[in-house]
């Protein structure tokens, strides 16, 4: 079943600029934290503190029910130790559930924003002033739980596109939030997306209308910034008949001694015809080199391609992160419905991550692909886990799957866990897997000519993610880019 | 005095701890062409790894010094960036990385090491197109990735085509001929002549006299177990072609042998 092929040479971003010599720093650039005055709760997790975020949030009845079911269920769970990961026990009482940056009323413009706070996002060249987003991105930032700013809105609105914080869309929204949320990932659906349905403080609401092509990147930055705290965001988009979406997400976090939690989830619905895609960089604080620190990513991520003919896809960046647990799905209802899953997953250090994909085939003729890139540097470990399931009554599917494993180093591990499920037989289902080195000679051909190992590694590193990397959109990719350099530094030589 | 662009003295060098380079004297001067030949296993391309700084050889005496600058301090990179450049007989693969971004890389870091400002992109790719015609490459080089998929021609091409864009003050050419049919041959040899300036210097390591009909040589040197045994003009190189190896081999074992005695 394995065997070894050389990489597809995809050249359509060949102009790329190649910024990666720019980069020599290898410390986490984003360790900084904000001196913001901020409301939070004291740690522990109970019916109080569910229905404390509700009323802060001035929610619903509905709502606080969906918390309160949520709470009760998971209180009957118990972590879920199936990943190849080792994570250590989390005591959930000792973790703030609320922490939100102060301020007396919504900001109604960016003058009344915390200037600390655009400072903070200016820093992770996020471009929340107007001006610098005219570039074609609308920006919505969430810090720690709450939902700072969203960019743009105006002009989107115009087409009668939604993009606003979560909260903002219970009240001015609650019709379209009532019907979607948890309707793609239901509390009931695992321990951490119990979790989230009970504590969840804030997120982005989107929803593009009946035939409408957003016109822009639509971008979250989240940032979790209290120490102590955990973050528990979620998005919600929905993208109607013949609609399209391309939705970029990013992380970071600084640098804490203790570990923070991390437990979102993204539920996204595809009607008739229309296409989403959905970009994360993820560079949450990955701990020290001995294993201290660091965030817990524990993230629920399913799309329901719903409609006919419709498409989602993920493409992931994964850098960040203690542990990394993340299976970014795509349920494939609708007859000829795509999924594709694109993922680049890089640990070093201690940093363990499990992640992958669900492809479920329900509709008939229904397509997905999977290309998955781990590299693993250090001591850690980076594992794929992917579920193709095909239906019985799903005929004429086609999967296909790549998932590549890059070694660096002779103390990091990297694992594949593919599940096939096929229950009709007109299915073609194919797998291919490599697993590879960095070669002597390869960095010596570099070196000769005059590129230095690190960068070098750099080159080759992004040559072998290039395939995912090329399906970010444009400016992410440099940034992703870098970012790939940056976290590798000091794993070879 | 005679100015010196290469100078290597009493080089011993090895793998492994097998002593291969046994006292190597090489003086290049600017504007030269210097063959150096000699039978399989006599040291050839170990010579220019060593030179280049393959990090498996280890150096256990002596010196080489480019322009005055000793190499065998610096790294690989700071070598070339010094002004070495070294085509290697079997170029390797890097997938994924297209030819642009690597030579891109390549010619910044020598910019940076000499300190100037990097190349913006429009010059660059400028410096690309104008190049890649000194070995007849077209314009599908900037996007395909390091020699993946290239021919054994179009990969020696490529060697020269870098060589080309890096502009080095000596070039060693190791093996360039083999595995060439005749016109990419003359394609290469041609690139490289073209590249000839009266200020940089070319070592061309070869089994074959052939590759001295397109590139003629100054000085020609026999290599053979790990000395310079020989050194004499393009007539030498006539002489081994029609003659083979076997009558220096004869003569050097015999000298050893009476030197033993």
């Amino acid at each position: 079943m394995t065997k070894i092929v050389s990489e597809n040479n995809d050249t359509s971003r060949s102009q790329l600029d190649p910024t990666l010599s720019e980069v020599t720093n290898g410390d986490y650039k984003y360790g900084f934290t904000t001196d913001i005055e901020t409301d939070i709760l004291p740690p522990s997790l109970n019916e109080d503190v569910v229905r404390f975020i509700s009323a802060k949030k001035g929610e619903p009845e509905w709502l606080l029910d969906f918390r309160l079911k949520a709470f009760r269920y998971w209180k009957t769970l118990t972590m879920p130790r199936w990943a190849h990961l080792d994570i250590p026990e989390i005591d959930y009482q000792a973790i703030s559930y609320w922490a939100a940056p102060k301020k007396k009323e919504g900001p109604k413009s960016l003058d009344e924003v915390d200037p600390e706070l655009l400072d903070t996002f200016n820093r992770l060249g996020i471009p929340l002033q107007e001006q610098k987003a005219l570039a074609g991105m609308a920006v919505d930032a969430v810090m720690d739980s709450v939902s700072v700013k969203t960019t743009h809105r105006e002009k989107l609105a115009e087409m009668g596109i939604i993009f606003c914080s979560i909260s903002e869309a219970v009240k001015d929204y609650p019709d379209l939030v009532k019907r979607y949320l948890g309707s793609v990932v239901s509390y009931r659906d695992n321990f951490f997306a119990a979790l989230n349905s009970a504590v969840f403080s804030d997120g982005s609401f989107v929803y593009i209308p009946k035939g409408v092509r957003c016109p822009m990147e639509l971008s979250t930055y989240f940032r979790i910034n209290a120490s102590g705290t955990g973050q528990f965001e979620r998005t919600l988009i929905v993208a109607d008949d013949d609609a399209y979406v391309s939705y970029l997400e990013g992380c970071t976090a600084p640098m804490r001694d203790e570990n923070q939690l991390h437990a979102a989830i993204v539920e996204i619905i595809v009607e008739d015809r229309a296409e989403v895609k959905y970009s994360t960089v993820q560079n949450w604080y990955a701990g020290d080199a001995q294993g201290r620190g660091g965030v817990y990513n524990f993230v629920t991520k399913r799309g329901l391609c719903r409609g006919d003919n419709c498409k989602l896809s993920w493409t992931q960046v994964e850098t960040g992160s203690a542990i990394t647990w993340k299976y970014p799905s795509c349920v494939l209802a609708g007859d000829n419905s795509v999924g594709e899953f694109y993922s680049v997953a890089v640990t070093r250090g201690r940093q363990q991550a499990d992640t992958g994909t669900k492809m479920i085939h329900i509709g008939r003729n229904t397509r997905s692909t999977i290309v998955s890139k781990g590299i693993s540097a250090g001591h850690s470990q980076n594992s794929y886990r992917g579920l193709v399931k095909v239906a019985a009554k799903a005929d004429g599917v086609r999967n296909y799957t790549q998932c590549d494993s890059l070694l660096l180093g002779p103390d990091c591990g990297a694992h594949t866990f593919p599940y096939i499920d096929v229950q009709n037989d007109s299915a073609v289902v194919e797998h291919e897997a490599t697993t590879s080195k960095i070669s002597e000679d390869q960095l010596f051909y570099c070196n000769q000519r005059g590129i230095p190992t690190e960068e070098a590694v750099g080159l080759i590193v992004n040559g072998y993610a290039k395939e995912v990397m090329n399906k970010l959109p444009m400016e992410f990719a440099v940034e992703a880019q870098k970012l790939l350099q940056i976290s590798l530094e000091g794993s070879v030589g | 005095m005679k100015e010196k662009l290469l100078e290597v003295v009493n080089l011993h060098a090895g793998i492994e701890g097998k002593e291969i380079l046994k006292g190597i004297n090489l003086t290049v001067g600017p504007g030269e062409v210097h063959a150096i030949m000699g039978p399989n296993g006599s040291g050839k391309s170990t010579l220019s790894e060593v030179l280049a700084g393959n990090p498996a050889f280890s150096v256990t005496e002596g010196s080489a010094r480019l322009a005055g600058v000793e190499l065998l301090d610096l790294s690989p990179e700071d070598r070339s960036h010094e002004g070495l450049f070294l085509s290697f007989q079997y170029p390797v693969e890097i997938p994924g990385v297209s030819m642009v971004n690597f030579m891109r890389a390549a010619v910044n870091a020598k910019r940076k090491y000499l300190g100037e400002e990097p190349l913006g992109a429009s010059d660059f790719l400028k410096l690309m197109r104008q190049k890649r015609a000194v070995v007849e490459l077209d314009n599908k080089l900037a996007s395909r990735s390091v020699n993946e998929g290239f021919s054994g021609g179009e990969k020696k091409r490529n060697e020269i085509f870098q060589m080309a864009m890096l502009e080095p003050r000596l070039s060693i050419l190791d093996e360039t001929d083999s595995g060439l049919d005749i016109d990419a041959l003359r394609i290469v040899a041609g690139g490289v002549n073209k590249l000839r300036t009266d200020r940089n210097a070319t070592i061309v390591i070869t089994h074959y006299q052939r590759l001295l009909d397109y590139i003629k040589p100054d000085f020609v040197h026999v290599l053979y177990k790990g000395r310079i045994v020989r050194t004499g003009g393009p007539e030498l190189a006539l002489e081994l072609e029609e003659k083979g190896y076997d009558w220096i081999k004869e003569e050097i074992d015999n000298n050893a042998g009476e030197a033993a005695k």
